[in-house]
Formats: structure tokens, C-alpha cells, sequence
């Protein structure tokens, strides 16, 4: 397996990797690749070996050998060497297991809901008040941050390779995930259960500050948007989406109060740039079928460029 | 030839004659529908393949538009559930009903008619879950289904897969029944259990699985469609529901249905790797007791495709040690192949290219599957591809290789030709490489993030040039697979018949002459070894001349010998079905209640089920536990057995007793899912619902005891020549039945319980629901009973319908008084 990696790597360089579980940025990834190439090698050991045994039946010189020689070749192929092979890995394996119950509790806590096609995130402070944002997952490096997960309509899975292993988000229960970053930088979530037409367009990028980034990006993310829009509320945009300070009735779409400063559109379906914004207003459902949101193709073409100005103001 | 010989010779072929023309369709003999078995599930197979080259062009580049979303959902569902329940566990049954009476030496299974009818069943509905995606009807979800987006959010497609996946279920039981009852039943005189062919056992213990995986899902399902079609909330959390319920159910099923599919498959590995080695198999009683170790543990794994659904730890190392362990079994299993060559010669054939091919990938997918049930790795491989790789290297080299290689070994037994050597080498070479070259880079693409079942993905992702290999391997793939097809279909009149035996194999299939006559063997042989061709030089002249048993088919009936379940004595000579419609009528009416019950079209579905009930009635009342024109046969050598038998002896006692177990499990799926829901809420029942209070309950398990009782009473004074007596105790039965069931319904009833509300009252009355129909089956039994008793078709000394439905109405009464403790008196306790 080393070589094709090697080799794909070489194919694919100019990728950034930034969902893979063999790149890891986070502990738990860090473990679990090792425990990947462990097992791989382990593998490629284990079956050159049957085959290499088999082939040898198969092609090798014929020597008289009697029955007592099969029991002992079927036992020590087919018990000893599994079984002992097995013991080794289990061991190794299950140690692996997450144990939070007697772990110091999380130096983080943001609570996930998902939704078809979109993340909700709220970011639980000391005090117990939450800060909500959507689509965007912003951690502080070498923290542990515990991810309670909820959903409201079908089941869906929190997955973020770079970081670690994935947890189903299932209606009317309550998971929880816990997932230390190690190293700052850009990283990709998905969700990993199949969850309906636009199941591909559920992601959402994750970037890992070091402790003073995180700081100042959650201080930023915490105040209210400073600028309002009389349109915004008169298209019909504040019935489902929040923008703190400005409209806080909307509770059924992505909370837009920092929309500016995301990298991408609609769970990470597009990157946020003024042209996506427009195309997305014009027509959700083109771009993302079975999104909730309705298209804007009706409203005057300056309507839409003066709403998608405002959001991308929202810094 | 001594003229009585040639007139046995002419009454064996008179009688088992194929019939012609368009009445060909009503066969039922078990070498013609095997066939038609065997080339429907290759064209399901085929479909399917199709489907799954959809999604590798979909794939192939980034971004790529060729199918919507919706499309692509509908192509990987039905590309799964296709496979799945279409081909992969239809071709065991398909492959069984062909080879197996051969090699136990018995003319024909016991009950043809029931393989008949369980093949058109698989057809009218393979047809019609598979035509669902040409008006975008198919379903959508994943061909596991969670609900709720399969239960709440899926179209038409949903109740298509349901309904369509009930009723071939109902093919694949039929067929496990029959195979179950054939292996114990109607091997030759003399091959004691432990000299069974080992197919043979697999297909025991392949049967027996059956019973107990399909079951469960059975049970879910119809929870499932109770939900859909009649808004009873077991997976609606809002209403006490919960999704989780049916990943149980399904997986309980969806486990065990890998080893379902890949124990027969090796089965046939292992009646193959002893021909080509010309020496008999090494290990036999460790392969036998590993067969039935990996399918008891195959129960007990079920929640390893559960692992990132939030368990606790104590599970999750409980199933991944669990799921671990089925590797030893499984290693035995090959070792034992790998010693049989080691110890013998030999011989290269391409039967043994893909027994080679099949080992070499089926071992990767072994040793991956060890890998994702480690549980921490799980929770990054799962949901990925390298699941996608991981179960195709399963399947692929657990089963597809296998089956290919069956079919190359015994083209000539079915076909009485060859298969062109040339183009199996270049189909094995194509298939094998153009497969690896399509799955391995899978693992890789998986581990750098992509996620199954998504329909495209970005170009910066990196998995594209990954995607576009997969692709261009998955042609090639398929590309070697035409070439097998081609070489399976080509015309072959010029082709010359091979000779018999063409493998030199030891087991008894390979003694028939070619091309194969209807009636099987000349006579059936007495066996004495486990390769009775190798061992027993006198035994072809023995069987050629007819100095075997049954070798006359005086009377001009079909008739195959029944011997006992350990040790093979003759204790009969039973009399199998003749060709009718009356099967393809049967499954013709079951179809159309399922299919007109999926669109909701009521008076079809009734009528459907009028010509389902008529069919099956008129089919026993003619066919089934016949009173003979005499009270015994000679058979042969002095051997006078009789024609009929009743009791724990016959076959259809058999037959019920198998069909019960699985029937006592779909029950006990719904026992599990009313207690499923009292651990998953603190308060089980729900404060404020009353349930269906004790009292009714009780009196009705009171009148199901009484319907059972007389019934067994009924069974008794019918021995004792008591008949009118006999006669009442069954009108009191039907009576005591009746009123069980009023008093059942009345129970709910009166506590003003409401299925839609929550999810208590749903699975009371789902519980409520099953006992009724079941009741209604019993009194329609009973009453069957009764005519035949009045008709004079059931006599004290012909008794098998009554002893038949006594045992019925044991599994009956115990689901009936257990139904009325849980639901009236487990509230008590709670």
C-alpha cells in the first residue's frame, strides 16, 4: 500500500488533502493512520504469505505427506496463526477506544445539529450562553473540544478525517464526539452518511487557530453584525435566517451574521465569492438539489447584487 | 438388456418426460428450474453490472453531470439491493436446486412444486423491483434504508423496495425449506450424515441461516410499510419512534446474509479443489464444524455496521472481538483447500484459475474486514470507500469468483458440453485484472476522504485520477464478464457431448450419463464412501442396469426415495409433483398483491390474493399428502417401502417444522422491537396511554389454548378411528380460534388505543396484527382439516394434514399466549 500512496501522491501533488484521514492534523487521525499503515503492512505480510503457500501447493514439487500433516497444516494455518495474529491487533486496536468518562472534561464544547444539507454549530462559552454560526468550524489548536451532535430529520454522520473518526447524528438521540487538533491550518468536514439528493453538498471547512487566533476569531464571531439591510428583511430573507443584531427572528436557515467572513456557500457547496452568491440567490436548487432555500430569480437583478453586497459586508 | 429392463427404462422416461411446446413453462422439475433459476439470476446480475457502470462514468471525472443527484441515488440503490437480493443469495438457491438431488442421489427435490413456485415468485418481482428505475420509481435511499429518510422523505420507490424484497423473501424461504428437507431427507441409501457430500452441508447450514436471518427483516419490513402506509410511528422519534430499531433488525438480517452468500459459494470450492486434485477433500469434519461455527457467530456481528451510531465502549470491543473471531473459521476453511492440493496431483483447469482468483481476492477482503472491525479504524473507514472496496473484495472473490467457477465445473453436468478453455483464461485474466484495477486504488481514495454515495466531487479534492482508474478497471471487469457470458450462451451444436465424468470427480452428480435424462439416475445407488466414484468401481454398472433402488416407474408417477435424517435407512417412497400451472398461478396471484398493494389499488390486490388462496388450496387439496392405490412399493432388491407416511417421519412434517422456525422468528423480531423500546425509553409504557389492559388478552390466550388443544385432541381421536369426534373437536377449534382473535382485537379496542399516536399502541397493535393473521392461517387449516376429513382425503391411517396442522398449531398457541403476556401483562410489571 506504501507505494501506490507513494505513487498517487506523486500524481496528485497540488492537492491540499484537506479531508483525508492519512494526512492527519489532529490526535486521534494521528493514531488512527498509524494504526492504518500498521494494519496495511500487516496485510500485504499476511496475504503474500497464504498465497505464497498456495501457489507453492499448487506449483511446488509433490511430496508424500499424509493426513496427520493436512490436521496440523489446517490448525496452525486456520487457529494458531489468526488467533494469535488477531490477539495482537485487537489489543493494539481497541486501545484505541475512546475513553471520555474518566478523561478531564473538554476544554471546549460546541454543540452540532445537522440538518439536510447544513451544519449548525453553536459554541458554548463558560457561562453557559451559546454563540451560533453555520458551515464553518473554527477550533483552537491542542484543545480538546467536545462535539454534542443532534439532528432533526435524518441521520447524518459528523466526520473531519484530518482530525479524527466519525460520529452519526441521529434523530432524537445525542452523541457525543470529542477531537484534539494538533497542528493549525485549513482542514475539510463532511457528512458521511448518505442523508438525501444533496448528501455531496454537506461539508464545511474547519480551520484550527493557534490560541490567540481562536480568541480573537471567537470575540469577532460573538458580536453582532454592525450594518442592517432594509432589503434583506423585505425579500423575505429574515423569515428564516438570522443576522444578530440586525434580525433574530429566522430561525429555520444558516445564521448569516459573520456571512463576509466564511470561505464558503451553502455547507461548503460553493467557494464565497460575489458571483457564486448571485448564481446561489438566483437559484438554490440548480446548484444543490433539495435545499431547503427558495430561489430569488424574481427579484429585481440589483435587488439580488445589493443583498449579496451586504452579505458579503457581513465581516 | 432384458426386456423388463427396457420397459422400466421406457416407464422412467414416459414418466419424467419434460413436457413440450408452451407447456415447457409448467416443468417443475428440478434440473429445468434450476436452469431458468440460474439464467434469471445472471440476468439480474447483468442488470445490475449495468447499473454499476452508470456510477463509475458518473464518477469518472470531477464534476461531472452525466446523472442528476436524484438519478445516481436511484443507480447505487438499486445497484446494491439488486445484486444483493437478486442474484447473490437466488444464485445458491439457484445452483442448489440444480446440482443438489443429483449428488445425493435422489431423483428430485421433495417438493418441486414449492421451487417452482418460489422461482416465478423471484422473477414477477426481480422484474418489477428492477423496471421501477425506467419510470424513476426506484428506490433511493441506500439499499439498507434507514428511515427516517427512507420512511418520511422517499417516494413510491421505498414501498417498491419493500414490497417487491417481501416477496422474493418469500422465494428465498420456500427454497431454504425445500434444500433443508432435501439434505436431510432424500439422500441415497446409505450416505450417513457425516458422508454427505460437503455442499451438502452447506447448504444445511446456509438453509438454516435463512430461516433465521430473512425473519427479522421480514419483521422490519413490515414495520416499515405499517409506518408508511397506515402512519404507525416505529422510527418517528417525535412520536416515540426510533430509526435505530431498524438498523437492528436490518443488520441481524444484513450479517448473516454475507455468509448466506459466501458459505455456498465456497461450498462449491469445495466439492471443485478435491476433483482437480484427485483426492479426497483434507479435513472434512473441521470444514463441516467451522461451516456451522461461522454461521452461529455470523448472528452474533451484527453491530459492527453500527459502530459510529454512538455505542459504548463495552460494545464496541465486544463486536469488534466478536466480528475478529469469524476469521478463524474461515481460515480453516481455506487451509483445509490449501492442504487438499498440497496432498494431491494437480490437475490445471479453469475451474482452478478461478478457485486461485477467487482465494487471492477474497483474502484481501478477509483481511480488510479484520481491519474495519477493529472499531477505532471503523470509525474512519466506515461510510468510505474503502467499505466500497472492502465489500466488494468480499463479494467479488467470496462469491462472483466462485459462482464462475461452479459454473465452469459443472457447465458440462447441466449441459452435457464444455466450456471454450481459451476464452475462460481470457475472461479470468480480464476480470481479475480489470477488478483490481478498478477496487484497490478504492482503499486509497477512501482513506483520503471520500465518502460513499456521494454523486460527484470537487477537482481539488485529489481522488480524481484515483476515480478514472477505478473506472477504466470497472470496464475491463466488465468486459471479461461479456466474454464469460458469451462463452456460457454461444451456440454449441457442433460441439460434440464429453464423456461422462469428464472431471473424474468421486461424487455421485457426475454419474449420469450425458446429456442428462429428466429422471436423473437409471437406480439409485447404495453409498458407502464420501466419493463413491472413486471408491465403489461396481457402482456405474449397478446404477446402468438398474440394479439399484427404484428403478421403475411402474405406476407412472414421479417418485424419489426418502431416507432417514442421521443414518440414511429407506423409510420411503414419496411421490413428487408433476408439471402444473398451478405454481406459476400461485405466484402470479402473490405478485400481483404485492405489486398492486405497493400502488394502492385495493380490488387488485384482493383479487390477487383470491387467486393466490385458490391456487395454493387447490394445488394441496390435488397434490399434496395423496392417499396411494396401495400401501407399499417394491423398490428393489426385496425392499418393500411404503408410499406414505405421516408424522415426524414425512418430509411435510419436515417442511412445516422449518417454515415455523423461521415464522417463530419474524415473531420473536417483533417481541424484540416491543422490548427495544422499552430500553430506549425511561418510561415504557408511556405515562398517560393505557394499554390494552389484562383482561382481554387473557381470555384470549385462554381461547388459543383451547383452539390448540382441540386441535392436538382432534389430531388424537383421528388416530383412535374417532373420526366424527375427531370432527367436532375441529369445529371447536375453529371456534376457539375465532374467539381468541375477537377477544385479542377487543382487548385495544376498548383502552381506545390508537396506533398513530405513539409508538407503544403501534407495536401492540403490530403484535396484535401478526396473531390475528396467524389465527386466520390456523382456522383456515382447520377447516381444511375438516374437508378433507368429510371428502375422505384424510383418514386415521392417512393422517399427514392433521398432523401437519397440529404442529402448526403448536408454534401458534405458544406465539399466541406469549403475545397476550407481553402485551396484558408486562405493563403490570413495568
Amino acid at each position: 500500500m506504501v507505494l501506490p500512496a507513494v505513487g498517487a501522491s506523486l500524481l496528485l501533488a497540488g492537492c491540499t488533502f484537506e479531508q483525508s484521514a492519512l494526512h492527519p492534523a489532529g490526535r486521534d487521525a494521528q493514531e488512527l493512520s498509524g494504526l492504518t499503515w500498521f494494519m496495511f503492512a500487516g496485510a500485504v505480510v499476511v496475504w503474500a504469505i497464504v498465497m505464497g503457500v498456495t501457489v507453492y501447493a499448487v506449483l511446488g514439487r509433490k511430496r508424500r505427506r499424509t493426513e496427520r500433516f493436512a490436521d496440523l497444516f489446517i490448525l496452525g494455518g486456520g487457529v494458531a496463526f489468526p488467533t494469535v495474529g488477531l490477539a495482537i491487533l485487537l489489543v493494539y486496536g481497541l486501545s484505541l477506544l475512546p475513553n471520555w468518562t474518566s478523561a478531564q472534561a473538554p476544554g471546549l464544547r460546541v454543540h452540532v445539529q445537522a440538518e439536510q444539507y447544513w451544519w449548525r454549530f453553536a459554541y458554548e462559552l463558560p457561562d453557559g450562553s451559546r454563540v451560533e454560526t453555520a458551515n464553518e468550524l473554527h477550533l483552537p489548536n491542542d484543545v480538546t473540544a467536545e462535539f454534542v451532535l443532534t439532528s432533526t430529520d435524518v441521520i447524518h454522520s459528523f466526520w473531519i478525517p484530518a482530525l479524527g473518526g466519525k460520529m452519526d447524528l441521529i434523530p432524537g438521540r445525542t452523541n457525543l464526539l470529542r477531537l484534539t487538533p494538533t497542528k493549525a491550518g485549513t482542514y475539510r468536514g463532511v457528512c458521511a452518511e448518505f442523508c438525501g439528493p444533496s448528501h455531496t453538498f454537506m461539508a464545511f471547512p474547519v480551520v484550527v487557530h493557534d490560541a490567540d487566533g481562536y480568541a480573537s476569531w471567537l470575540a469577532a464571531e460573538q458580536a453582532p453584525a454592525t450594518s442592517g439591510s432594509e432589503l434583506f428583511a423585505a425579500s423575505g430573507c429574515a423569515a428564516c435566517h438570522t443576522i444578530r443584531g440586525v434580525a433574530e427572528t429566522g430561525k429555520v436557515g444558516p445564521d448569516l451574521t459573520h456571512f463576509g467572513r466564511r470561505s464558503t456557500i451553502g455547507a461548503a457547496t460553493l467557494v464565497n465569492t460575489r458571483e457564486n452568491l448571485l448564481a446561489w440567490l438566483a437559484d438554490p436548487q440548480r446548484i444543490k438539489p433539495g435545499a431547503a432555500m427558495p430561489g430569488f430569480a424574481s427579484l429585481p437583478e440589483t435587488d439580488r447584487a445589493a443583498i449579496a453586497d451586504y452579505l458579503m459586508g457581513l465581516k | 438388456m432384458s426386456d423388463d429392463k427396457v420397459e422400466e427404462l421406457a416407464q422412467l422416461e414416459r414418466t419424467w418426460a419434460r413436457p413440450t411446446g408452451w407447456r415447457y413453462w409448467s416443468d417443475v422439475n428440478n434440473s429445468t428450474v434450476g436452469l431458468w433459476y440460474i439464467a434469471t439470476a445472471f440476468a439480474f446480475m447483468l442488470f445490475a453490472g449495468a447499473l454499476a457502470l452508470i456510477i463509475r462514468l458518473q464518477l469518472a471525472v470531477p464534476e461531472n453531470n452525466l446523472v442528476s443527484a436524484e438519478t445516481y441515488n436511484q443507480v447505487f440503490t438499486l445497484h446494491g439491493t439488486v445484486m444483493m437480493f437478486l442474484f447473490a443469495v437466488p444464485i445458491f438457491e439457484a445452483v442448489a436446486i440444480l446440482i443438489l438431488p443429483a449428488m445425493l442421489g435422489a431423483r428430485d427435490l421433495p417438493f418441486p412444486r414449492l421451487s417452482a413456485f418460489g422461482f416465478w415468485c423471484f422473477l414477477i418481482g426481480g422484474v418489477f423491483v428492477s423496471s421501477s428505475i425506467f419510470f424513476g420509481q426506484a428506490p433511493d435511499a441506500g439499499w439498507f434504508m434507514y428511515p427516517p429518510l427512507s420512511t418520511e422523505q422517499s417516494g413510491i420507490g421505498a414501498d417498491v423496495w419493500l414490497l417487491g424484497l417481501t416477496f422474493i423473501e418469500v422465494a428465498s424461504i420456500a427454497a431454504a425449506v425445500e434444500l433443508i428437507v432435501g439434505v436431510l431427507k432424500c439422500r441415497a441409501p446409505g450416505m450417513h450424515i457425516n458422508l454427505t457430500p460437503l455442499y451438502g452441508w452447506y447448504v444445511l447450514i446456509v438453509g438454516a441461516m435463512i430461516l433465521f436471518a430473512f425473519p427479522p427483516l421480514i419483521a422490519g419490513d413490515l414495520l416499515f410499510e405499517l409506518e408508511r402506509l397506515l402512519d404507525w410511528p416505529f422510527f418517528d422519534v417525535t412520536r416515540g419512534g426510533d430509526p435505530i430499531l431498524w438498523q437492528h433488525l436490518f443488520w441481524i438480517f444484513g450479517h448473516p446474509e454475507v455468509y448466506i452468500i459466501f458459505l455456498p459459494a465456497i461450498a462449491l470450492l469445495a466439492m471443485i479443489v478435491p476433483t482437480f486434485a484427485q483426492r479426497p477433500i483434507a479435513g472434512y469434519s473441521w470444514i463441516v464444524l467451522s461451516a456451522l461455527g461461522t454461521g452461529f457467530l455470523s448472528f452474533g456481528l451484527w453491530v459492527h455496521h453500527m459502530f459510529t451510531t454512538g455505542l459504548p465502549s463495552i460494545s464496541l470491543g465486544f463486536f469488534s472481538a466478536a466480528s475478529e473471531a469469524v476469521a478463524i473459521p474461515t481460515g480453516i476453511q481455506i487451509f483445509a483447500f490449501i492442504a487438499t492440493v498440497m496432498l494431491g496431483t494437480v490437475i490445471r483447469s479453469v475451474p482452478m484459475l478461478y478457485c486461485l482468483g477467487a482465494l487471492a481476492i477474497f483474502i484481501v477482503g478477509g483481511l480488510t474486514g479484520v481491519m474495519v472491525a477493529v472499531a477505532p479504524f471503523d470509525f474512519q473507514a466506515h461510510d468510505t470507500y474503502v467499505i466500497v472496496a472492502h465489500l466488494h473484495y468480499v463479494l467479488i472473490g467470496g462469491m462472483l469468483f466462485p459462482v464462475m467457477a461452479g459454473v465452469q465445473y459443472y457447465y458440462p453436468f447441466a449441459m452435457g458440453k464444455t466450456l471454450s478453455r481459451n476464452l475462460g483464461i481470457w475472461s479470468f485474466w480480464l476480470m481479475f485484472f480489470g477488478f483490481n484495477v478498478a477496487f484497490l486504488p478504492m482503499h486509497l481514495t477512501g482513506l483520503l476522504g471520500m465518502p460513499r454515495r456521494v454523486f460527484t466531487y470537487g477537482a481539488d479534492m485529489g481522488w480524481s485520477w484515483l476515480n478514472l482508474v477505478s473506472t477504466i478497471g470497472a470496464f475491463v471487469f466488465a468486459a471479461g464478464f461479456l466474454v464469460f457470458a458469451w462463452d456460457c450462451v454461444r451456440p454449441k451444436r457442433q460441439q460434440p457431448y464429453v464423456k461422462r465424468n469428464v472431471w473424474n470427480a468421486g461424487t455421485l452428480e457426475w454419474a449420469s450419463p450425458v446429456p442428462a435424462p429428466s429422471y436423473g439416475m437409471r437406480s439409485v445407488p447404495t453409498i458407502g464412501s464420501r466419493y463413491p466414484l472413486w471408491d465403489d468401481k461396481d457402482l456405474l454398472p449397478t446404477l446402468d442396469e438398474g440394479r439399484g433402488l427404484l428403478a421403475d416407474a411402474r405406476e407412472g408417477k414421479r417418485e424419489t426415495l426418502v431416507t432417514s435424517v442421521l443414518d440414511a435407512r429407506p423409510i420411503q417412497v414419496l411421490r413428487v409433483g408433476a408439471p402444473t400451472w398451478l405454481p406459476m398461478i400461485a405466484a402470479v396471484g402473490l405478485g400481483a398483491l404485492f405489486i398492486f398493494s405497493t400502488y394502492k389499488l385495493w380490488w387488485p390486490t384482493a383479487a390477487g390474493g383470491v387467486v393466490f388462496l385458490v391456487a395454493v388450496l387447490r394445488w394441496l387439496w390435488t397434490g399434496a399428502a395423496v392417499i396411494p392405490e396401495k400401501e407399499t412399493k417394491d423398490a428393489g432388491g426385496g425392499l418393500e417401502l411404503p408410499l406414505y407416511v405421516s408424522g415426524v417421519r414425512s418430509t411435510g412434517w419436515w417442511a412445516m417444522f422449518i417454515t415455523m422456525t423461521g415464522d417463530l422468528t419474524a415473531f420473536l423480531s417483533l417481541i424484540f422491537g416491543y422490548f427495544f423500546f422499552w430500553t430506549v425509553h425511561p418510561e415504557f409504557p408511556p405515562i398517560g396511554i393505557d394499554g390494552p389492559g389484562w383482561v382481554w388478552p387473557m381470555v384470549s390466550a385462554a381461547f388459543a389454548l383451547g383452539a390448540w388443544g382441540a386441535t392436538v385432541a382432534a389430531r388424537e381421536l383421528n388416530a383412535a378411528d374417532r373420526v366424527p369426534l375427531a370432527r367436532l373437536a375441529l369445529v371447536g377449534g375453529l371456534v376457539s380460534a375465532v374467539l381468541s382473535g375477537a377477544a385479542l382485537v377487543a382487548g385495544p379496542v376498548t383502552t381506545g388505543l390508537d396506533p398513530t399516536t405513539n409508538s407503544y399502541p403501534a407495536i401492540v397493535w403490530a403484535l396484535v396484527v401478526w396473531i390475528v393473521l396467524h389465527l386466520a392461517t390456523g382456522m383456515l387449516m382447520q377447516g381444511y382439516c375438516l374437508a378433507r376429513s368429510i371428502y375422505g382425503k384424510m383418514t386415521p391411517r392417512y393422517d399427514a394434514d392433521i398432523r401437519n396442522v397440529a404442529l402448526y398449531w403448536h408454534f401458534m398457541g405458544f406465539s399466541a399466549l406469549l403475545t397476550s403476556l407481553v402485551i396484558g401483562g408486562f405493563p403490570l410489571l413495568a
